[in-house]
């Protein structure tokens, strides 16, 4: 007999009034486990079947509904079932995954994929100290659906598996290849035969031009201020090496008021001294201010690369927009211009619980698939973690740019993962920061101060779980 | 007769008791034992921490902002609110008297009140969203006014200075049409011989306002503060659509701060359920303050 059953003994003999607060505790927290219904899905390894999926087991679906739509999901579903006929997929979408699921993970039956995606996303933090995941070790261990004799890891681009590891196991598989920068419209400085600038003074003396030429040099989400923190990161990175990411993703102390970081804010804190920013970009969140500029009202914004596909109602033809990596501060860079940000993003997760793991991760493989991959990337205008994946792909102006920049920017590209390790810090805190320094309010060492009180107070909290990489 | 009463209680108050007890009281119950767990939220596993979810609580300075702004929502939204409503209340019932014998409203007032009423009808997404759009900097109607005069306006809900301001003016605007409303049907409860009467006897409007009509309505001012009152210490759906308690904060609220620990960047279930618990009693200890404070003797109009 366990706690719920004797739940439901005592309620049904009345007993609930006086003892009832000890009592119903099992309701919230205490599922899980006790509902008779712990059946798994395995079936037997072989080599047509490396992950042992078990032919029959039903696979459910969750998929974030946003940018992407849910699409591209069901094409995945639909190549499992060519390929597991008897295999039912029970598919659904949302766009409030943590307040959909968290029921769920706590009763005990997660759906056996997630996509923990948006604004509902739920904290990795939380899930991973709680070993709500399950490993996804032997996904990459496993042959490639398509590319013969590579292991589904051979497929993949670096760092695609650095990301979604905490403590060196696996938990997280980010699909999509996503690279940050700045980005411009290459017919707006073909018409005003302006260029990109590559060090910071050249980009300041080409703000000055464009303020002069009425158009506001800079625009950012006023409201998610965070897009801010990426220029500024990787500037800093760029400036001082890859060990201020790490430093930064440690939580070591004063990372974030490292030499580089300070040359960082500094230089950035020039585009805010001489007013370079549009007029009311404080107030507007991330669609308005990537509309404004979209309607030639700024010439640049921070973004990652899923801006041309959020964008894509609302871009002018022949607006021909294009990422560029962050200018360099001077010749002492330690990475050169061409270095940019480029990191897996868009995290799907099997439940530790799940019924069907072994379908979750053959799903997985299914994505990760040459034919997944491609399929994704033509849906929705986005690259994927899987190398090589767009050949013979048509892709969009901006995304042809996202490629080239990824191509000259070679094994100098880096990465931080603080983020994802310590959801509240982005989100909030230095999301809170950055908003006080664009908006002008606050100077570069109060900007960095800040940011080091709320990466000083993540460290302190001893709820979190904290975790390290190496660099 | 008798023998068929128990059977009627039972049937008419059993279900409902029970739905009660289920999908409120155990709740509460099981917030008040959660709140003492460590719980985070995707896992059946708690382990118990006695008070020290709320010792964090007590040395946690953004609980404290957001508290800080719930205490100006709660003394500043219902004074607003209810001013408002009797205000207009008073105009649309008896603002109209201009060399008239007999007490009536001005002219239109049918038309009035229904416009007032308008904010009511709307979902309080929709209401976020319309004045979302309103406070839009660039293209936004009051900047577009401002323009127009020549000012180049605030980034309104975009500057920590304004943000709390703009939320609470929301907060006020979608609640007064309902106080008109409700402060007209009360004030058509009055009887007419009483203004008839003070007519007579000469007294100003701000006087049969103050001397006559509050009074009176007395017992539905005190029941439209406690509402208000309550909706103060909330206000999470207003906050969360419009700022989402910021810029940096300044316009955080405590049911911002409770549903962020909890589903928004972290999952802190047990820290969350602490500050429900807080909610619950300052919610409470408010309801019954104002009972208390707002007691009056009754006039009977017999």
């Amino acid at each position: 007999m366990d706690r719920r059953d004797i739940l439901r003994r005592s309620a049904a003999a009345g007993l609930l009034a006086t003892p009832a607060a000890g009592l119903l505790a099992g309701c919230a927290t205490g599922g899980g486990g006790d509902s008779g219904d712990t059946k798994t899905y395995q079936g037997t390894k072989s080599a047509q079947n490396p992950l042992g999926v078990a032919e029959d087991a039903p696979l459910e679906v969750v998929i974030f509904n946003g940018g992407f739509g849910e699409d591209y999901a069901k094409a995945h579903e639909a190549m499992y079932t060519a390929n597991h006929p008897k295999a039912k997929i029970q598919h659904s979408a949302t766009t409030e995954i943590s307040k959909t699921l968290q029921p769920r993970f706590v009763d005990g039956t997660p759906p056996d994929v997630v996509n923990n995606s948006g604004a509902g996303q739920i904290d990795f933090n939380g899930l991973v100290s709680q070993n709500a995941l399950a490993d996804l070790g032997e996904l990459l261990a496993a042959p490639s659906l398509d590319i013969p004799g590579k292991t589904v890891k051979d497929t993949l681009l670096p760092g695609a598996v650095e990301v979604g590891s905490y403590d060196g196991r696996f938990l997280v598989m980010n699909y999509t290849y996503t690279v940050y920068g700045i980005w411009h419209s290459t017919k707006l400085f073909a018409d005003r035969g302006w260029e990109y600038a590559k060090t910071w003074d050249e980009h300041i003396a080409l703000c000055k031009k464009i303020k002069a030429a009425g158009i506001a040099p800079w625009t950012y989400a006023g409201k998610h201020p965070r897009y801010m923190s990426w220029p500024v990161i990787s500037t800093a990175i760029k400036f001082g090496g890859t060990s201020v990411a790490t430093a930064i993703d440690n939580l070591e102390p004063n990372a974030w008021k490292s030499d580089a970081m300070k040359a960082a804010a500094d230089a950035w804190h020039q585009i805010v001294k001489d007013k370079f920013i549009l007029d009311g970009t404080p107030g507007l969140d991330h669609v308005q201010s990537q509309t404004a500029w979209c309607q030639g009202k700024a010439a640049f914004i921070s973004c990652g690369s899923w801006l041309e596909s959020e964008q894509k109602s609302v871009t002018p033809a022949g607006f021909n927009m294009t990422v560029a990596p962050t200018p360099s501060l001077g010749g002492g860079d330690k990475l050169p211009f061409e270095a940019v940000r480029g990191t897996a993003g868009e995290p799907f997760m099997v439940p530790a619980k799940a019924k069907n793991v072994a379908g979750g991760l053959e799903y997985f493989r299914t994505m990760l698939s040459k034919q997944g991959a491609q399929d994704f990337t033509k849906k929705v205008a986005s690259l994927t973690v899987v190398a090589g994946a767009t050949e013979g792909v048509e892709l969009p102006y901006g995304l042809t740019t996202v490629v080239k920049a990824l191509e000259a920017s070679g094994a100098n590209g880096f990465n931080w993962v603080y983020n994802n390790y310590y959801r509240k810090l982005e989100r909030n805190l230095v999301d809170a920061a950055c908003g006080e320094f664009f908006s002008g309010r606050i100077g570069p060492a109060e900007f960095l101060d800040q940011c080091q009180k709320g990466a000083d107070s993540i460290a302190a909290d001893t709820s979190i779980k904290k975790y390290k990489r190496s660099a | 007769m008798k023998h068929g009463k128990i059977p009627l209680i039972v049937t008419f108050l059993v279900p409902p008791l029970l739905l009660y007890v289920v999908f409120v009281v155990s709740p509460y119950l099981q917030a008040f034992q959660i709140s003492t767990t460590d719980w985070l939220g995707y896992s059946a596993e708690a382990n118990p921490v006695g008070l020290a979810n709320f010792r964090a609580l007590w040395h946690d300075d953004y609980v404290w902002n957001a508290l800080k702004n719930n205490a100006i929502l709660l003394a500043l939204v219902p004074v607003f609110t209810i001013a408002f409503g009797l205000f207009f209340a008073t105009m649309l019932s008896m603002g109209g008297r201009r060399g008239r014998a007999g007490v009536t409203g001005v002219r239109g007032g049918a038309f009035y009140r229904t416009v007032y009423f308008f904010p009511q009808v709307l979902s309080v997404v929709i209401i976020a969203a319309l004045w979302k759009e309103a406070y839009h900097p660039t293209s936004g109607l009051l900047n577009g006014i401002l323009r127009v005069v020549g000012v180049s306006g605030p980034a309104w809900l975009g500057d920590p200075d304004t943000a709390f301001w703009c939320v609470l003016a929301v907060m006020v605007w979608a609640n007064v049409g309902f106080y008109v409303v409700l402060f007209g049907a009360a004030m058509s409860a009055i009887p007419r011989e009483i203004y008839e009467a003070v007519l007579l006897d000469g007294a100003s409007r701000w006087t049969t306002l103050c001397r006559i009509t509050i009074p009176l309505l007395w017992d539905t001012v005190q029941v439209a503060w406690i509402y208000l009152a309550v909706a103060a210490l909330d206000g999470f759906i207003l906050v969360q659509l419009m700022t989402n308690g910021g810029p940096n904060f300044s316009s955080d609220v405590i049911g911002v701060r409770m549903y962020d620990t909890a589903f928004g960047s972290e999952t802190k279930f047990g820290y969350a359920s602490a500050i429900g618990v807080v909610m619950f009693f300052l919610t409470l200890s408010v309801a019954v303050l104002a009972l208390r404070v707002g007691r009056r003797e009754r006039i009977e109009l017999s």
